[in-house]
């Protein structure tokens, strides 16, 4: 069981910045995931917290201890590798051995936990295979059992299903989950699916190029992204965009002009005046034949069964829409736009950072 | 009959077949020869035309392994059944056994020459491979490629210099000379060749040793030299094979105590420059160790290690 907390921890190859200034904790016993897109330094936030990089500046501290400059074995932590790091020269029950070995365990004790291990993750029969016969599936799991047999503190898991066929992923991804909840260690998660993360995470951080974008719990992120890029990346589809130019906003104030339409939004807190984007999720759109709202042309529609998604032209601006799939809705007919004015996210269109209003506050300011 | 795409056509396989035996047959054949004349009598080893078919005999094998001299006149001849085999052999053709020639210690001294230099450079090139494929070592390249650059020129060309500093330092015809000789001259090869594998070996292996909770010494030497065993097999053999087989050096720097077989061979002619099949006999028994090593070794060489473990 451990408390990790991350303060300022910055990390350069040369000089290239693959990790800006991060800060977060993760609490006892949680499911956190580090979500972002390619390259934008989780893999080396967790390998700096492993002790297998050193960071260039701040602190790692594991249950208020400092450990930055620890060696990975003296932090009492697991790590599951996206593609395993299974010892090939030895068989299943070998690998599951070999981190109690060095900590000079009594044989008796490492048969029982071996035995132990490998009948939670139902290997019980794969126990003298060599590495090469396994399947991804059974892999995976000596690779999770190698982890767990040993007790540590936390688990650091680096894109543990990232090798495996997108079925079998959330299997495992549900195996993975109810081994967390009847363990309740400590697990950081790294990952760049956004559906992963917000299934299974307790708690995400979003990262990109390095800087962390957002911290929270998975609800929050969704409803209240605290930049577009957060916005974009989470949900699917992402949110939809609508560029105003020019639009005056004082606290108070919530309304917005998208052309000669009123849009409204939380009331805002805070006054700005400048080029701003309307972002709203595609289930906060209602389509109507009605007149009033913003019109609108359709594009296309995809069928998803009880649901389907709308594509809608504005302008030059696509937008899709989640709606019920009951109506139908023909190719090139105008249509009227409604938003749900309650989970509306406007966002400063050059720093790209949400503003806040009565509805993002809380989250934002917590965050 | 039915055609595949990736399979070699019979004909193909008949042509490939036969470009092989033709290579076999014009390497083995000099082999075959000498393996042949070991077994000659004087007399048929310089016969012509070469004889193909010949009576066998140990002859040469017993003048390899003894020194003789001429029976004296005087001498009363010993009892036929009181004479061992190989004495019968040296009798016949007037000859009397005078000891045990020097092939036995040339040939231990090669042994102790080429296994000991291999040993070495396998210790120390895996240890500076690890180094070079691992760490941020400084000025790493220019390092490497220095190393490289021992090897540029033949190892003879600075003979001169080595037979001075040998000299100067008292390692001119001593085990120790000849090793460190030998290793250092293996050394750049099996360090390049020994980082080629490392670098292949994923470095997560040892990351995930450094985890479960040891010292990357023990990573070393439990996760990465099992699985470098193939290109360390490898190694070791080029190595054996230059120490075993290397004349130069040998003939300038070792004259006694630590002369190994390659430099004593051609003396075995002898004074009448006739006794072809103790050469060749010589010549014969020093390649089996060398075969032997390989041999042992060749399951290393063909196996792959990894087992695709690690999924790319
Ligand atoms: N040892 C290194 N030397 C130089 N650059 C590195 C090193 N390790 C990582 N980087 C760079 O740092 C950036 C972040 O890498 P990192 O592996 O943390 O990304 P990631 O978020 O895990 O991405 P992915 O989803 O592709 O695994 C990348 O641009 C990468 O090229
Ligand atoms: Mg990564």
């Amino acid at each position: 069981m451990a408390e990790i907390e991350i303060k300022n921890l910055r990390k350069e190859f040369g000089e290239f910045v693959a990790v800006q200034d991060s800060t977060f904790k993760v609490e006892d016993g949680e499911f956190f995931m580090l979500l972002g897109p390619s390259g934008c330094g989780k893999t080396t936030t967790l390998r700096m917290m492993a002790g297998l990089e050193l960071p260039t500046s701040g602190q790692i501290l594991i249950d208020g201890e400092d450990v930055s400059f620890k060696r990975a074995r003296d932090r009492d932590i697991a790590f599951v590798f996206q593609m395993y790091a299974l010892y090939p020269h030895l068989n299943v029950r070998q690998n599951l051995e070999y981190p109690l070995k060095s900590q000079r365990a009594s044989s008796s004790l490492i048969r029982e936990k071996v035995t132990e291990v490998a009948a939670i993750l139902k290997i019980e029969q794969l126990l003298h295979s060599p590495i090469s016969r396994l399947s991804g599936g059974d892999r995976q799991r000596v690779a999770l059992g190698r982890a767990i047999v040993r007790n540590p503190a936390a688990f650091f898991m680096d894109e543990p299903l990232g090798a495996l066929d997108a079925e079998f992923r959330e299997e495992m991804a549900e195996e993975l989950r109810a081994l967390h909840d009847r363990m309740r260690a400590t697990t950081i998660y790294v990952t760049h699916d956004q559906l992963e993360a917000m299934q299974m995470g307790d708690k995400i951080v979003v990262m990109n190029h390095g800087v962390i974008e957002q911290f929270g719990v998975p609800q929050d992120i969704y409803d209240w992204p605290a930049t577009k890029f957060v916005a974009d990346f989470i949900g699917s589809p992402a949110m939809n965009f609508l560029q105003i130019d020019y639009q005056e906003l004082g606290a108070g104030d919530a309304t917005v002009m998208f052309k000669e339409y009123p849009i409204q939004v939380p009331v805002s807190v805070q006054d700005f005046d400048g080029s701003i984007d309307v972002g709203v999720r595609p289930e906060h759109i209602g389509l109507s034949r009605e007149a009033g709202g913003i019109s609108a042309l359709v594009v296309a529609s995809e069928y998803l069964g009880t649901t389907q998604i709308v594509s809608v032209q504005v302008d030059q601006t696509i937008l899709k829409a989640r709606v019920s799939s009951s109506e139908e809705y023909a190719l090139g007919s105008a249509i009227n736009l409604y938003f749900d004015p309650r989970n509306i996210s406007l966002f400063n269109h050059h720093s790209g950072k949400a503003l806040l209003s009565e509805g993002n506050q809380e989250v934002l300011i917590n965050g | 009959m039915s055609y595949s795409v990736t399979a070699p056509s019979s004909r193909t396989k008949l042509f490939s077949g036969f470009v092989v035996s033709l290579y076999a047959i014009v390497t083995l054949a000099p082999l075959l020869w000498i393996i042949a004349t070991g077994f000659k009598s004087g007399q048929d080893s310089i016969h012509y035309p070469p004889k193909v078919l010949f009576e066998p005999t140990l002859e040469g094998y017993v003048n390899l392994f003894t020194t003789r001299t001429r029976i004296p006149s005087d001498q009363a001849p010993k009892e036929p059944s009181s004479m061992t085999w190989y004495e019968e052999i040296v009798n016949e053709k007037g000859e009397l056994i005078a000891g045990p020639s020097k092939y036995g210690e040339r040939f231990l001294n090669s042994t102790v020459i080429g296994f000991g230099s291999t040993a070495l450079c396998m210790l120390l090139g895996t240890m500076a491979a690890y180094a070079f494929s691992r760490f941020k070592v400084p000025l790493k390249d220019d390092l490497l490629f220095f190393i490289l650059s021992t090897r540029m020129m033949p190892p003879i060309a600075v003979a001169i210099p080595i037979f001075l500093m040998f000299k100067n330092l008292g390692l001119n015809d001593t085990y120790l000379g000849m090793i460190m000789l030998y290793t250092a001259v293996n050394l750049s090869l099996s360090v390049w060749l020994l980082k080629g594998f490392m670098d292949e070996i994923p470095i997560e292996y040892e990351e995930a040793a450094l985890i479960d909770g040891y010292t990357r010494f023990e990573a070393f030497i439990k996760v990465v030299l099992p699985q470098a065993i193939t290109g360390i097999a490898s190694t070791a053999i080029f190595c054996l094979i230059f120490a075993w087989n290397e004349y130069a050096f040998a003939v300038l720097l070792t004259s006694g105590d630590a002369q190994t077989a390659p430099p004593f061979i051609p003396t075995i002619i002898g004074v009448s420059g006739k006794d072809w099949p103790a050469v060749a006999a010589g010549a014969t028994l020093f390649l089996v160790p060398v075969m032997v090593f390989t041999v042992l070794l060749r399951k290393h060489l063909l196996r792959g290690i990894t087992f695709g473990a690690v999924r790319k």
